[in-house]
């Protein structure tokens, strides 16, 4: 497993890219994926330690992909991403087992703490 | 059948549903016609019932009562015409039996005369008349012998037929008295002669008193021309004339109710006697004989008159509680359709508003991130050409996305007012808040809006935008309450371990105990016409869903203070008591 590579998934494009290339500039390797599916392929590919995971996806929803990274890799962190006013999907989220949950549009900051925090505590 | 559907109809018509007139007035027209249509279908048949029961008593009572006085007549005038045949009988036997010449005799006449007084009553005198109209002998108190006869009319009665009954007139000591008198045609062929007697009247009054009358009635003999031969207690004395109380004449005995002369309704039976010219009367005023009658008529109309009454107000009473009820439940539905159109209206409303937030964000999102990127390039390159200039612009576009983002949360924080989503806040913060929309209201009313809260007041697990309603309700109450320039004082307090306390106390109207009974009730309202009857009960519904308590203190005149305890923690059915 890929302890020091983010997997990002958030459907809009834009928004996954420059974060991954924000993120990247802060010295962290980034994948993306912009769809629930795409992102269960790629950790197939390549299983990572942490994923940034936006819950408001088309197709496969956010909370789906939650359930199957947390079945078949139950080591990697998952920090959730909601959009405002949907709390109890957050809530949701950290019962099923996600490390912890942002809220949109996120600090880049609190949103590098977190990934810090979440590869720094070995499970 | 046709007819009584037309009619069901038509009254259905009557009654109706008045949709043209508006406003409580309509509920008068129902009631109205409703009680006039109950009232017809009720007090009509019971009219028409005691009407033909009235009648037929009547009628039968009547012939109850008038038939023994028609016997009781009848029965009188046989006894009188008995008397005048049995008479008639003494003084033909005296005829037959003695010769003209014994009794030509006047000393064996008197003999005959003395031996008739012995065994029959009344005879007065007795006397023989020739032909000729010429009294031969005579035995009685007058000396009347040779007077003639001949020129007055019972002569030639006795002629034509054969016997005579005078009226009564005053005799011998005044006492009334009837001459009756008989031919006697001898077979010898001799002229026939004529035997005449006077009889007193003692013998009708024995027949009358026989007839057993009560004392307000009368019954007396009278002749053809309408002279009283018997005394009477209402129309006078012997040989009086009373007008217009002779009945038309009939041969059966007859009864009939009419005014007499005096004024008096009476029931008169009569009868025509066959032998003579007289006519025995029988007078009942009418108030005795319809006396039964009369009882059974004041009962009926007793009886009638309650009945009638009970109806009324039973169909009164009935109408008025119906249609109140009807009222009512009109009044609930509209409130209802209205409640829940609004409501609708507000959750859709809600709902597009979380849309559109949630679709805003996303761009704004993007927005962010390019923005953050933009700056991120800048901070690390030293020599940015115009670097601060660019920071600038860049931290504007980053409170431009702020500015959306407070936008997009207030627009999701309404569409969330529609489901519960339990939080940590502070109960001080959302009173002020809530306080904040009322404020316009309360300055321009001059009303005094006091806030004591608890400094210490622990944070609770609550819902923001549920509390905010329930907390506006409660406080919109109030400031309906109070009079311009009154007060409101809101107080929160650390009520135990695990409950705040909430006070909201204003010094308006106050409400009674009935009204403070009825308050949480959905649909009860005291702002006529203009609340829904619903604040109340849905903050109630509220504050129970967030597991606490609402209660109420007033008095009326004094004011009223609404108390409200919330839970400290989310025990009960908070989606995220667990977080």
């Amino acid at each position: 497993m890929d302890n020091w590579t983010v997997l990002l998934v958030d459907d809009e494009k834009e928004f996954a890219s420059t974060l991954a290339e924000r993120l990247n500039l802060r010295g962290l390797r980034v994948q993306t994926a912009y769809s629930g599916e795409e992102a269960i392929e790629t950790m197939a590919r390549n299983p990572v330690q942490v994923v940034v995971l936006d819950l408001m996806m088309p197709g496969m929803s956010g909370l789906a992909v939650l359930e199957t990274l947390r079945k078949n890799y139950p080591d990697s962190r998952i920090i959730l991403l909601t959009g405002m006013g949907s709390v109890s999907d957050g809530v949701k989220g950290m019962k099923m087992g996600a490390f912890d949950y942002l809220m949109k549009p996120v600090e880049i900051d609190s949103l590098m703490q977190t990934i810090r925090e979440a590869m720094g505590k070995p499970s | 059948m046709e007819f009584i559907g037309k009619l069901v109809s038509y009254l259905g018509q009557l009654v109706g549903n008045p949709e043209d007139i508006e406003g409580p007035k309509r509920y008068d027209v129902i009631r109205r016609n409703i009680s006039i249509l109950m009232l017809l279908i009720t007090v009509v048949p019971l009219v028409s019932m005691a009407l033909i029961n009235y009648s037929q008593y009547q009628s039968t009572l009547r012939r109850e009562i008038m038939e023994p006085m028609k016997v009781l007549v009848n029965k009188a005038k046989n006894s009188l015409e008995l008397l005048l045949t049995n008479r008639f009988a003494i003084l033909r036997f005296v005829a037959t039996a003695y010769s003209y010449n014994e009794l030509a005799d006047e000393n064996n006449l008197k003999r005959i005369f003395r031996a008739l007084r012995k065994e029959f009553d009344g005879f007065i005198d007795l006397g023989l008349i020739d032909s000729k109209g010429i009294q031969i002998s005579y035995a009685g108190p007058y000396n009347l012998r040779g007077q003639d006869y001949s020129g007055q009319p019972w002569f030639q009665q006795v002629q034509v037929n054969g016997a005579y009954v005078s009226d009564v007139f005053l005799g011998f000591r005044k006492i009334p008295h009837i001459a009756i008198a008989v031919q006697h045609i001898d077979e010898s062929g001799a002229p026939p002669w004529i035997v005449r007697a006077t009889v007193d009247t003692k013998r009708f009054d024995q027949i009358i008193s026989s007839m057993g009358i009560q004392p307000e009635c009368d019954a007396f003999v009278m002749n053809k021309e309408g002279v009283l031969q018997t005394e009477s207690k209402l129309y006078g004395k012997v040989f009086d004339r009373p007008p217009g109380i002779m009945p038309p004449m009939t041969y059966e005995p007859f009864v009939t109710e009419r005014v007499d002369p005096r004024g008096n309704h009476v029931v008169t039976a009569y009868a025509y006697s066959n032998r003579s010219d007289f006519v025995l009367m029988f007078v009942k005023p009418t108030a005795s004989v319809m006396r039964a009658w009369y009882t059974l008529k004041s009962e009926l109309i007793f009886v009638f008159v309650i009945g009638v009454l009970l109806i009324v107000s039973a169909v009164l009473k009935l109408t008025s509680v119906m249609v109140n009820r009807m009222k009512i439940s009109d009044e609930r539905r509209e409130l209802a359709f209205r409640e829940m159109q609004h409501s609708h209206k507000l959750s859709s409303i809600g709902r597009l508003a979380a849309g559109v937030a949630h679709e805003i964000n996303n761009p704004m999102a993007i927005v962010n991130e390019k923005a953050g990127l933009m700056r991120d390039l800048i901070e690390r390159n030293a020599d940015f050409p115009q670097k601060d200039k660019f920071l600038g612009l860049i931290k504007a576009i980053v409170q431009a996305v702020d500015r959306c983002r407070t936008i997009t949360h207030r627009l999701l924080g309404f569409a969330r007012r529609m489901d519960v989503e339990m939080e940590s806040l502070s109960v001080n913060d959302v009173l002020k808040e809530t306080a904040g929309f009322l404020e316009k209201e309360a300055l321009h009313r001059n009303i005094e809006l006091t806030m004591n809260l608890a400094l210490d007041l622990p944070r609770i697990f609550s819902d923001r935008g549920q509390l905010q309603q329930v907390i506006l309700n409660v406080l919109n109450n109030a400031i309906a309450a109070v009079s311009d320039g009154g007060s409101i004082a809101v107080t929160t307090w650390d009520h135990d371990a695990d409950y705040v306390g909430i006070s909201i106390q204003d010094d308006g109207v106050g409400m009674s105990e009935e009204t403070m009974k009825h308050i949480f009730e959905p649909f009860f309202t005291t702002k006529k016409g203009t609340g829904t009857g619903l604040g109340l009960s849905i903050t109630y519904g509220i504050v129970k869903k967030l597991g606490g308590d609402i209660a109420v203190q007033s008095k009326l005149g004094k004011g009223t203070r609404f108390i409200i305890y919330l839970p400290k923690r989310a025990e009960k059915g908070g989606e995220a008591s667990n977080g």
